[in-house]
């Protein structure tokens, strides 16, 4: 997922490209029986047999047993301070991320080469260092704790730094989709907005929003998706107290520590039925989008 | 002359802003420094905040933290496993792009989708995966005890949890790359004589290099870099068990924070290296494809 709002939608597009017919009789090539026997066993052995056990050893619990381990109070606490942290992180990513897309397609300032090498920080950055730069970041005794707490805000080892971890951790998500779409836009619609007499504000909310609609939507998803099942950056900044700043991750950790092996393989069963949705919702939004790009 | 002129880029030159659609300097110049301000605190601040806690007890204590054995061991672990997962990860990886980019075949959508699995699960469940199939009282915990193998908090678990997590860096990059590229190419090559690894190493590879390197460096920094996953099936044994991010755990639990930091720093070094190569195999990408445009061009004009 990552790597395609990293880099896939960059690629300049060569000129007559669409004009090769470059699916007509294939068979000349060789190697297809050897290639497509080696992804499919890598593929079977090493992602879809292990993934399949998740399945298997919930299947091993009974109906009442496995309903009663994913709706403990802990573990629904646990949803809720996921659910929430990545839904909020990922809006303010939305929105930021929309600005600092804008900003680096539309605007020439000095160091823009550098700020755009930096966004894809988060994806290069091992996720404990993040994690223990933002908690440092954020104590009351860091620097930007120590501006927060006369105005009695905590950050670290609460809500607002899983919020903040994890927003980190999905902005380049947002920016990397939005990025290649406004640089897409044609300054021309831009032009015959402004004059039929639409102001600025006007041609952004009812012009240029509207086009990125969707790449904004996807970032949100890629970002949120990201967000619910990170660990590293989190657990260091969260003061995982149960019931409150616990998330799923560290749970599903806690319970794999006792030998819960059922009990931690439920839960893991609910998170990657959620992920595989959002997958699925992301493959959608972006089939929706070339459709909208095509036509 | 025209040649030149032909031949300079036309991707990066920067939008014309006109009065019409452009915004007045004040609301400019506010987005940009909200902008900035933004990524001052979220990105920037962490990683001065590393460097500013490596070299908090002075240059030999860092220098100590970072010489130390276990630091070192991690370092040497870190490195076996990204040279273990990578280079099989590169197999995988241009042997999907080939299949999927020069065949049509049944299915191919469903296989597209199978390679990104392992980025939407997360890091945690990756791990778990593993001890569930190997761990004491996974499916084959029993058989592997008997024969006195051990995977789950030992080096291969943690090699086979980082090779599940960076699987599909590279193939990801190298299928809209191939499949841009069609195969007209390499039928040529085929019709004239050559042997199949011939036509790979002489006409795909040269096509593919950018895009395989920059699938590489994201491979390798995702697998140098990943903790969740290898901290699962890790034992966390000092010197043993124990990668570069995890001792940076080890060491902040610890309340070693200088040392952390300066096991951290480390990591932070990879990142930008990182990124660097990441800018230079971008400015390459559109380099080659700037000179394949103009190139068009030209004949274009021969043949008008």
């Amino acid at each position: 997922m990552s790597l395609r709002c990293a880099q896939g939608d960059r690629r300049p597009v060569y000129p007559y490209e669409g004009m090769t017919m470059r699916n007509r009789s294939q068979s000349v090539l060789p190697g297809f029986g050897v290639s497509l026997g080696i992804t499919c066993t890598y593929l079977s052995l090493l992602v879809l047999l292990p993934l399949a056990t998740v399945f298997a050893r919930s299947a091993e619990l009974t109906g009442d047993r496995f309903w009663s381990t994913v709706t403990d109070p802990r573990v629904v606490a646990s949803y809720r301070v996921t659910l929430s942290a990545s839904f909020v992180a990922a809006a303010l990513n939305t929105v930021f991320g929309l600005l600092v897309a804008w900003v680096l397609v539309r605007y020439r300032f000095p160091g823009r080469r550098l700020v755009d090498a930096m966004v894809d920080l988060p994806f290069a950055l091992p996720t404990a260092v993040a994690g223990i730069a933002l908690t440092t970041l954020y104590t009351p005794s860091g620097w930007v704790g120590s501006w927060l707490e006369p105005f009695g805000i905590k950050v670290s080892y609460t809500w607002l730094g899983i919020a903040v971890a994890l927003m980190f951790i999905g902005l380049p998500f947002v920016v990397r989709t939005v990025q290649p779409v406004l640089d897409d836009l044609e300054v021309e619609v831009e032009e015959a907005a402004a004059s039929l007499g639409a102001r600025r504000w006007q041609t952004f909310a009812r012009v240029i929003l509207p086009s990125v609609g969707p790449a904004l939507l996807t970032g949100f998803a890629l970002a949120f998706a990201r967000a619910i099942g990170e660990y590293g950056s989190v657990v260091f900044i969260s003061g995982n107290m149960p019931m409150k700043t616990e998330i799923v991750p560290l749970l599903i950790i806690t319970k794999l520590e006792q030998y819960d092996y059922a009990g931690a393989t439920a839960v893991a069963l609910v998170m990657l039925v959620l992920s595989f949705t959002l997958l699925l919702v992301i493959n959608l939004l972006q089939w929706a989008a070339r459709r909208r790009m095509a036509v | 002359m025209t040649a030149t002129a032909v031949l300079r880029p036309a991707t990066t030159a920067p939008r014309a802003v006109t009065r019409a659609t452009g915004e007045s300097r004040l609301v400019r110049w506010t987005l940009i420094g909200t902008a900035l301000v933004f990524l001052t605190l979220v990105l920037v601040l962490p990683l001065v905040t590393v460097f500013h806690q490596a070299l908090a007890k002075g240059l030999p204590a860092y220098l100590e933290a970072i010489g130390e054995p276990d630091a070192l061991s991690a370092a040497k672990l870190t490195l076996l496993i990204a040279g273990i997962a990578v280079p099989l990860n590169l197999i995988f990886g241009i042997a999907a792009a080939w299949c999927i980019s020069k065949f049509e075949f049944r299915g191919k959508n469903v296989l597209i989708t199978l390679i990104d699995l392992p980025f939407a699960v997360s890091p945690v469940i990756s791990g778990m995966i593993f001890v569930l199939l190997f761990g004491a009282h996974g499916w084959f915990g029993e058989w592997l005890s008997e024969h006195d193998i051990q995977i789950i908090f030992a080096v291969p678990g943690m090699v086979l949890a980082t090779t599940f997590i960076t699987a599909p860096f590279i193939a990801r990059e190298l299928i809209p790359l191939m499949q841009e590229q069609g195969s007209e190419e390499e039928e040529a090559a085929i019709v004239l004589g050559a042997s199949g690894w011939q036509t790979f190493f002489r006409v795909t590879l040269p096509n593919i290099k950018w895009g395989l390197l920059y699938g590489l460096i994201l491979c390798n920094a995702r697998a140098m870099g990943e903790f969740g996953a290898v901290s699962v099936v890790s034992g966390h044994i000092r010197g043993e068990t124990n990668t570069l991010p995890l001792h940076v755990e080890i060491l902040y639990n610890e309340y070693a924070f200088a040392a952390s930091f300066a096991v951290a720093s480390v990591l932070t070094l990879l990142a930008f290296v990182t990124l660097a190569l990441k800018t230079f195999v971008e400015w390459q990408q559109r380099r080659t494809a700037a000179e394949a445009a103009g190139a068009e061009d030209i004949s274009e004009r021969i043949a008008s």
